[in-house]
């Protein structure tokens, strides 16, 4: 493969960014829905 | 349920177009495989202008409905517009340094009116911590989001307005819709890939939407409680302090 290094730079960041920011997203959202359960 | 589904589709979606981008479309004649990252770079792109434009067109719809649902989903836009955007800025650095010989450069139209896009919504979303009150958010953030969605349609043409590093668009433009300026098999991954990011692309939508209704829940509940608070019949002087 021709330039690997910045393939796979590229599809890194972009797959790794993806998973990274869907495991964040349902973290704040158990967050907040904890939270409103320890509110009650 | 059926957003848990959706994002199992887009899971399997994107792993699938993954594979194909990267082991089973041939590499490019001229730029070898390097042209493997403008399936990600092209489909992040698309989806940084549907969010931006989600965005704006939910601003419009709180600014005449009133419905904080509609704030909901224009904040949802923004942060994964802003997500995504910053991908395509990513994906073309690292296409852009072994094809152009370069990671940026100031002076192109397209790179720099995309680096404004992502620093316009970058802000939006910090303007938007800047007051507590839901309303009077939703009604700051949708005139900057509207605003700030005049650049999608100059970010966009700007390879057709002015002369630059970046080339023209391969299908976006009107003319090249139906003869498209690269090889069937390339588009096709292309379209591939960019349907599988825009699965994701739904499935975060959904969940940063129940994120944001979910936040405006607590924010409501936490005031109910401060109002319940301070109208409640404060304790009077203990006999001791009455003396004195």
């Amino acid at each position: 493969m021709t330039d690997a290094g910045f393939v796979i730079a590229a599809y890194a960041v972009i797959v790794g960014g993806l998973g990274l920011y869907t495991v964040t997203l349902w973290r704040r959202l158990r967050a907040v829905q904890r939270r409103d359960d320890e509110g009650r | 349920m059926k957003t848990r589904i959706l994002g199992f589709v887009a899971l399997g979606a994107v792993a699938v177009m993954l594979a194909v981008a990267l082991f089973v479309v041939p590499a490019d004649l001229n730029q070898g495989d390097a042209q493997r990252i403008m399936y990600p770079h092209v489909a992040s792109a698309w989806l940084g202008y549907l969010s931006f434009g989600v965005t704006a067109v939910s601003g419009i719809l709180w600014l005449w409905r009133r419905d904080l649902r509609f704030d909901a989903v224009a904040v949802a836009g923004a942060e994964i517009g802003v997500i995504f955007t910053a991908f395509a800025i990513w994906g073309g650095m690292m296409w852009g340094r072994p094809i152009w010989g370069v990671f940026w450069q100031w002076e192109d139209p397209r790179l720099t009116t995309t680096a404004l896009l992502l620093a316009l919504y970058v802000g939006y979303l910090l303007f938007r911590r800047l007051t507590d009150d839901p309303e009077r958010r939703a009604t700051r953030a949708a005139i900057v989001g509207i605003v700030a969605a005049v650049d999608i349609p100059i970010v966009h043409f700007s390879v057709e307005w002015w002369r630059g590093l970046h080339q023209t668009a391969t299908i976006g433009s009107p003319d090249r819709v139906l003869n498209p300026a690269a090889p069937m098999v390339f588009v096709g991954t292309l379209l591939g890939m960019l349907g599988a990011f825009t699965l994701a692309w739904a499935y975060l939508m959904i969940r940063r939407y129940q994120l944001a209704r979910a936040e405006l829940a607590h924010e409501e509940a936490v005031r109910r409680q401060r109002i319940q608070a301070a109208r409640a019949p404060q304790p009077g002087p203990t006999s001791t302090e009455v003396a004195r």
